[in-house]
């Protein structure tokens, strides 16, 4: 079973302090939904609010239909899996799964028969009478699940669950956590400021800044039609070229930068004359084939060899620093550094967004 | 005085103790053992070493082992005058024993009744004060530990110290002029028309306990307090998500864990209650039965110290004994205690 979840212009203060800023979200059943931001963008303070551990100072949280208000953590049907996944470490692996179906009264055959059920399920087989002190970094994650599962959620909260893995360990479970979704088909709203478990997990990213949502959308739209600079800025690399926009033509704009006129898609309310910046993918760019006219110059500074791929790291005429990634074929080998590259890009892959005043 | 075989055996018991001890860590060093780290005398330099061992040795030897074995065979001669001791009557006895059960050195007719309820209602009482104390403690300090922020528990620290600067024996008396049938409590009940005639609480003890339960509040306190204030909030919160009720968090998260805080201020408070000596002296009634006290009049009022020896440790051996078995009960073992 899963449910909606319905956060209707939510607002937190602590004190002074405004932590999330009148958020408005619609949660779908059974959607892996991530929430991406910097630290202290209040992307954990939400999700302590749909929890139940935080009241909203205004608005609602609805899961399923209903207004939590007044409604304890303890009686909400999610479950949250913490940063530090806080098992007990004084109860085996079973008895840590079985934890909330004891608390509902369970008996103790069947809490042990669903802790080994939900141990396959996580890939942990036959290893209920294992101690905590004795898993590994991954396998605790797997606990960390299962113990969230036992009590039959329709909402599972993660809190930056897989911070504390390496990076090997991360990716395999970002995986694993999908399928786990899939199987079990309820809702998943996971925290994190890593854009890329958001990107290959969810299937729709909010992204927050600052203790406000900047955009909605699937993992594509929000890395390809970002809605304003932070997005562009956060989610993937980008190199951000700030200038004045010069002329709008339909849906391309031209803006007039230290580095020479630049094209590129226009994003919604730019204005000629408007400060606005240029955001180029590393990817987008790439060296001009002979006789091509550049879009601009840099200078080579040096490259980082990433396998399948090649990061450029360069810095343009105005002092800016700037990457580009080329594929294993470029022609880099001869670049010495201080050398003049000359680049192009298609208008199409650039997109210029409107500087806001007060952001 | 002491036969003088005895003597040098029970000066020379520690000492054998010791030197096998030297001779194990001998051996464990030619076995390989540890290669890398250095030793405790390279870790310290020799001179500093030798003093940490020898100040240690006379700390746990002299102020420690020698008094209390010297007491373990005092207890077992007859009370003689000095210039018979180590003299033919001078022998080993039961007597000092015998006396504790059976009120006689002699025969074994009667029950020494005085004595045996005094001694089984110290360790009974210690026991409902050290629960008693654990009850007012575990709130106060998982609220200071887990709920309050950094500046409440300051003040409620200072709050809970300042009164312990106050010498013992004052607070006793201080207790006794609160409780006694013409003290403040009694005088505010009757004025408020609560009771007629005033309530004789040190008569009946209830000063006496109402004190013991004072004296001893902050040592059940602090370990409790450094117990749970280890634990991870997330865990609390874990457990309250999962669906736990209040009690159910307390009961299996937070207690299980503060176990060994829990164990370590419970022996300290029931090992100093059942041992107090001035809060029975101030507190108590004319009737009072504690066993302190009779330990002390032992020694000081019948002069007899091998009696007052016997009954010293056998209240030193069955608070051991009780509370070595508590804390089997309750799977504590003494490892977990002091970390």
């Amino acid at each position: 079973m899963s449910a909606d979840i319905e956060l209707d212009r939510v607002t937190i203060r602590f004190g002074e302090f405004t932590a999330v800023k009148d958020v408005s979200l619609r949660i779908n059943g059974g959607e892996f939904f991530s929430i991406l931001g910097p630290s202290g963008c209040g992307k954990t303070t939400l999700l302590r609010t749909i929890s139940g551990f935080l009241e909203p100072t205004e608005g609602a949280v609805r899961i399923a239909g209903h207004d939590m208000a007044g409604i304890g953590s303890n009686k909400r049907p999610t479950a949250l899996i913490f940063q530090n996944l806080a098992l007990f470490p004084l109860m085996s692996v079973a008895e840590n799964i079985g934890y909330g179906l004891r608390v509902r009264g369970v008996p103790k055959a069947e809490r042990r028969r669903k802790a080994d059920e939900l141990l396959r399920l996580v890939a942990l087989p036959d290893q209920g009478d294992k101690r905590i002190g004795e898993l590994s970094g991954g396998q605790k994650q797997r606990v960390a699940v299962a113990r969230a599962l036992a009590v039959e959620p329709k909402v599972l909260l993660l809190d930056e669950p897989l911070s504390a893995l390496d990076l090997r360990l991360r990716q395999h479970m970002r995986a694993e956590l999908r399928a786990i979704q899939k199987r079990v088909g309820i809702t998943f709203i996971y925290i994190t400021h890593d854009q890329g478990e958001a990107l290959t997990m969810s299937d729709r990213i909010a992204v927050m800044n600052a203790g406000h949502v900047e955009q909605v959308g699937d993992g594509r739209s929000v890395y390809d039609r970002p809605a304003t600079p932070f997005v562009a800025s956060f989610v993937g690399e980008n190199n951000g070229v700030s200038g004045l926009v010069e002329s709008i033509d339909g849906e391309m704009a031209t803006l007039d930068t230290p580095l020479g006129r630049l094209k590129g898609r226009g994003g919604a309310g730019l204005k000629p004359g408007d400060p606005a910046t240029i955001f180029l993918r590393p990817e987008a760019l790439r060296l001009c084939a002979p006789g091509e006219t550049p879009d601009l110059t840099a200078e080579f500074v040096n490259s980082a060899f990433e396998g399948n791929f090649t990061f450029v790291f360069l810095r343009a005429a105005s002092g800016q620093a700037m990457t580009m990634s080329v594929g294993r074929d470029a022609d880099i080998g001869a670049l010495a550094p201080g050398a003049s590259v000359a680049l192009a890009f298609d208008s199409a892959d650039a997109l210029a967004l409107p500087v806001r005043h007060n952001a | 005085m002491t036969h003088p075989f005895t003597a040098a055996l029970i000066f020379a018991l520690p000492l054998l103790v010791i030197l096998a001890f030297v001779v194990m860590a001998l051996i464990e060093k030619r076995r390989g053992g540890n290669v890398g780290a250095p030793g405790f005398f390279q870790r310290n330099g020799t001179p500093v070493a030798i003093f940490l061992i020898a100040a240690t040795a006379f700390w746990a030897l002299v102020l420690i082992v020698f008094p209390q074995l010297y007491m373990v065979d005092y207890s077992f001669h007859p009370k003689l005058p000095e210039l018979k001791r180590g003299g033919p009557e001078d022998h080993y006895t039961l007597e000092n024993y015998r006396y504790f059960l059976f009120g006689s050195t002699q025969n074994t007719d009667h029950w020494n009744t005085t004595h045996l309820n005094a001694f089984w209602i110290t360790i009974f009482v210690s026991t409902v004060i050290t629960i008693v104390n654990f009850a007012i403690c575990y709130p106060l300090a998982y609220f200071m530990a887990q709920v309050a922020k950094a500046p409440t528990v300051l003040k409620l620290m200072v709050l809970l110290v300042i009164p312990y600067w106050i010498n013992e024996i004052l607070r006793a008396f201080a207790f006794r002029i609160l409780l006694g049938t013409g003290g403040l409590l009694n005088n505010v009940a009757i004025a408020l028309g609560l009771i007629q005639e005033p309530i004789d609480f040190i008569g009946h003890d209830i000063a006496l306990y109402a004190g013991l339960t004072y004296a001893y509040l902050l040592i059940m306190m602090f370990p409790l307090y450094n117990a749970i204030e280890s634990l991870d909030h997330n865990q609390i919160e874990a457990a309250r998500d999962l669906g736990a009720p209040w009690w159910h968090i307390h009961l299996f998260i937070v207690m299980p864990f503060a176990k060994p805080g829990i164990a370590s201020g419970a022996t300290l408070v029931f090992m100093l209650c059942a041992g107090a000596l001035a809060a029975p002296l101030v507190l108590g009634g004319p009737k009072t039965l504690w066993f302190t006290p009779i330990v002390y009049d032992r020694f000081f009022q019948a002069f007899n110290w091998p009696q007052g020896a016997a009954y010293a440790i056998i209240l030193l051996l069955t608070c051991m004994a009780f509370v070595s078995l508590v804390m089997r009960l309750f799977k504590v073992n003494l490892s977990e205690i002091t970390r």
